[in-house]
């Protein structure tokens, strides 16, 4: 028996309902009405209400990735010197959060952030000003941050740990301290970690519809919100598939950095 | 000293930002209010008008049915994959191994609205049968991902030796290899079944008209107000994982594994 | 007598509840090159480990150069290591690894690239300055780790398993090129392996740990002729260790046999351990052996054939270069020079009491 036969049911499933409807977003977004081609769809982009949600979501997306990079990093860190029950630790903060609706755990900092909120409750009480971010763009970067924070913990921890802390022992006993050891040492062979965080976090912030639809109060409109209404409400799918394309661009750009630095490790070897 | 004292505070802060929102929905599931603004006293109502209510019952069965379906073909297909992937030639293991990765890093909306044009061209119905195909497609990479590790580390030689020893292909594989890639397997059908149960946003392009998971459910009812049932519901999942996942950490024989 | 460069004065440590050194003490003189041999898990590793400075001992004191250093950090010591698998830096070439300790403390260029030069060529790899480490063999990998480390001219070299994990042709060049390299640089090497081999080809001084204890100290002729213990005995070479009993001086009865020997001291009718090497068994003609047996098992090793022969209920292993048929009656002779007596452990607790020099 061939053992490579066994890979045809996946080579049929990807081509069948990988590739091809990628294919067919290229089509969609390349025609109009009629099927004639056309460059209009992506060139709609230009249009202030367009571009204005895309800016703003590269905004909002890039700061919650750079928020997510210094809120993980040290965690990883932590997560790597811990020398027992570091996997369910990481079940916790990654896995066991996922059981509970994603839209219902967004939904719930409505409540904690409303002005008479929990939090807010919390600093009256305490006799602190109050905290006024629900249905601004401070919120999305928050709903952004809590829910993508995990996808960049991981990634880091999972280089950090393979760092032989012989490595690490080597630089100090070349006469590094703490903080030397780290910018040269630790931080370097992070790399490849911190970029595909930086991938995994990226990503769906950019494209979200869903965080800022329930934490900016429908105020703000971000491309990912653009894109759905034109399928699910204007139902004009030329135009949603040509924003995607440029959507796209986007993230195949963010995938060839971390192809790059991948290919960087894998010939470093 | 100091720094263990930081190192635990900082682990407590993040603790507290991921479980916030949780314990917030547990506490909203024993409200009497209806409103998630007030605090109305305390309540077991929701509880009990959950197993009563029949929509919220259905998508339940249709979120469960679904990811358990899908876990389950993608774990068949991504296991497969990984055996096969391990014979073939460099460059073909990388093209496959890229077509793998799209879903994962492309975004979900892209996946979800590329799925829903190839339906419509298809001229597939929308429901239960579209939904269960998507899941199945962006799960196979979360096993695959998870398998090929283990696939990778095996010793190709104890393959050979079962063969040595008398045993059949088949025989040598279920003996030999699959005891061997099992955990892998094992966490890919839980990552894929989790994914499945917390998918939103592929589910709201690839479902029709007529059928409802707890989440495309949760986001119709954003507008109108969440059913307190729905925070009910919730508790009850979250907390019986948690249970299972303390007592699956807790028991003697597992313990001794990880050790 | 040369000076002492390291104490280390009652030193204790373990982990997780378990004692790893007990009361530990240990001076290394001046550029001696001194070895930490035991199994694994007697605490060489660890002894070494808190020379480097990466673990702190939980009793005792680490004085170097007659300064107490038991709390000074790894990067503020005197010293340098060369790691088990060498933990290159991977992210950097050959000439940045090299450079590493020099750019810390903030040595000048040209003071580096003359330093890079020499230590390359001490290393026998001029010329390798930009390759990458991951593009190197584990041999060339290994003396890249030794270029780091003695370009910082420490005083002392802490070398943790250094050939381990190298092939055995190429871990006997490394053997020459290290006892050449100490030789050159003139400074103190202390060497941790489990291979009773290496140490006895490269050392100085060798100690012999095992469970946290120091079982011998002594030169490698001194270990293997005169191990103080059946666990020396037994963990340096193949021996013989029998039970016996010292009869008076120069006296010893094994296995009912009486075999005069060159020690004394041990008293009158004591019970001792002896040990004989296999090649100090003579095989003669039955009737002119000490006690006669039977060729059990014949293998030709090279040098030699190994033989084992029943005799007195005892199983001896010999080595010569004469060879006996398998059934063959033969003598066993013994010269006194070579019958090696050890006292007994009082207890099975006091098999592993240090001993001093």
């Amino acid at each position: 028996m061939n053992r490579k036969l066994l890979s045809a049911p996946f080579v049929f499933w990807s081509a069948l309902f990988i590739l091809v409807p990628l294919g067919m977003v290229f089509y969609y977004g390349l025609t109009d009405r009629t099927g004639a081609f056309t460059l209009g769809n992506i060139a709609a982009i230009a249009t202030p209400e367009h571009s204005k949600a895309l800016w703003e979501a590269l905004k909002l997306s890039i700061a919650s990735t750079v928020i997510c990079l210094l809120l993980a990093y040290p965690l990883a860190m932590i997560l790597c010197n811990m020398s027992t029950s570091r996997e369910s630790f990481i079940v916790l903060i990654f896995v066991l959060p996922m059981w509970m609706n994603f839209l219902l755990r967004t939904l719930a900092w409505q409540t904690l952030l409303e002005k008479t909120g929990v939090i807010n409750s919390i600093l009256q009480a305490l006799h602190l000003p109050s905290l006024n971010i629900i249905n601004t763009p401070a919120a999305i970067i928050l709903g952004m941050v809590y829910n993508f924070l995990p996808f960049m913990v991981l990634p880091i921890y999972n280089v950090l740990v393979k760092i032989d802390p012989n490595v690490i022992n080597a630089a100090r006993d070349l006469g590094a301290n703490s903080l030397q050891t780290f910018v040269k040492i630790t931080l370097p062979l992070s790399i490849p970690g911190v970029i595909s965080g930086i991938t995994m976090v990226f990503v769906p912030a950019l494209t979200t519809f869903v965080i800022s639809k329930i934490l900016g109060g429908s105020k703000i409109l971000l491309i990912g919100n653009v894109i759905e209404q034109e399928f699910t409400q204007t139902g004009n799918w030329h135009l949603g598939s040509g924003l995607s394309i440029v959507l796209m661009l986007f993230i195949i750009f963010n995938m060839v950095i971390s192809a790059v630095t991948d290919r960087d490790m894998e010939t470093g070897k | 000293m100091l720094r263990i004292t930081a190192r635990r505070i900082y682990i407590g802060l993040i603790f507290l930002f991921l479980y916030a929102p949780i314990v917030t929905l547990i506490v909203l599931s024993f409200n009497a209010s209806r409103t998630r603004a007030k605090w109305g006293g305390f309540t077991l109502k929701w509880y009990i008008e959950l197993f009563g209510n029949a929509v919220i019952m259905q998508a339940l069965w249709n979120t469960l049915s679904i990811a358990l379906l899908s876990a389950l073909a993608a774990t068949l297909i991504g296991t497969i994959t990984c055996i096969a992937m391990q014979k073939m030639k460099r460059r073909n293991r990388t093209i496959l191994m890229g077509i793998t990765n799209i879903p994962m890093l492309n975004a979900e909306i892209v996946t979800g609205i590329s799925l829903m044009l190839l339906f419509i061209s298809l001229g597939v119905r929308f429901g239960f049968l579209t939904i269960l195909l998507a899941h199945i497609t962006f799960n196979i990479p979360y096993v695959i991902l998870s398998v090929m590790p283990r696939v990778r580390q095996l010793n190709p030689h104890t393959y050979e030796a079962a063969l040595d020893l008398g045993a059949t292909h088949m025989q040598a594989f279920f003996k030999v290899i699959f005891p061997d890639i099992l955990p892998g397997v094992l966490s890919g059908f839980l990552m894929a079944f989790t994914m499945s149960l917390d998918d939103f946003i592929i589910t709201h392009f690839t479902k029709g008209p007529g059928i409802d998971t707890l989440s495309t459910k949760i986001y119709t009812e954003v507008k109108k107000g969440i059913k307190p049932e729905m925070y009910a519901l919730s508790a009850i999942i979250f907390v019986s994982v948690l249970l299972l996942l303390f007592l699956v950490n807790h028991t003697p024989r597992s313990r001794k594994k990880t050790d | 007598m040369k000076n002492t460069l390291v104490n280390l004065v009652h030193i204790s440590k373990s982990f997780d509840g378990q004692l790893i050194l007990d009361d530990l003490n240990l001076y290394i003189r001046e550029n001696e090159f001194l070895t930490l041999l035991g199994p694994s898990g007697c605490g060489k590793t660890t002894t070494l480990r808190i020379l480097g400075g990466f673990e702190k001992p939980d009793k005792g004191q680490v004085i170097f150069q007659g300064q107490d250093i038991t709390n000074v950090p790894p990067n503020k010591r005197n010293l340098n290591t060369v790691f088990q698998k060498y933990a290159l830096f991977s992210h950097m070439d050959v000439a940045e690894n090299i450079a590493f300790g020099l750019k810390i403390k903030n040595k000048t260029k040209s003071y580096i690239d003359d330093k890079i030069k020499y230590a390359l060529k001490l290393v026998n790899l001029d010329g390798y300055e930009h390759r990458s480490p991951d593009s190197l063999s584990g041999g060339q990998q290994q003396r890249i780790a030794i270029a780091r480390a003695i370009v910082n001219e420490p005083k002392l070299l802490l070398l943790d398993e250094p050939l381990g994990a190298l092939d055995l042709k190429l871990r006997q060049d490394m053997q020459y090129e290290l006892i050449r390299l100490k030789n050159e640089l003139g400074i103190t090497f202390i060497y941790v392996t489990h291979d009773q081999e290496e140490a006895l080809t490269m050392s100085d001084t060798i100690v012999v740990m095992n469970q946290g204890y120091i079982q011998q100290i002594g030169s490698p002729e001194r270990i293997y002729n005169e191990p103080e213990n059946a666990f020396v005995a037994d963990f340096i070479g193949d021996s013989n260790i029998l039970g016996a009993t010292m009869i008076r001086d120069h006296l010893v009865e094994i296995l009912g046999y009486r075999f005069s020997c060159v020690d004394e001291g041990f008293g009158e009718h004591k019970p001792v351990d002896v040990v004989i090497r296999p090649e100090d068994v003579e095989l003669v003609e039955p009737s002119l052996g000490t006690l006669q047996g039977k060729v059990t098992h014949l293998i030709f090793k090279g040098v030699h054939y190994e033989m084992e022969v029943t005799a007195g209920g005892f199983e001896w292993l010999v080595h010569s270069t004469k060879m006996y048929e398998v059934g063959s009656q033969v003598g066993i002779r013994v010269d006194p020079f070579n019958i090696q007596i050890m006292n007994k452990p009082a207890s099975e607790d006091e098999e592993a009491v240090g001993v001093n020099e």
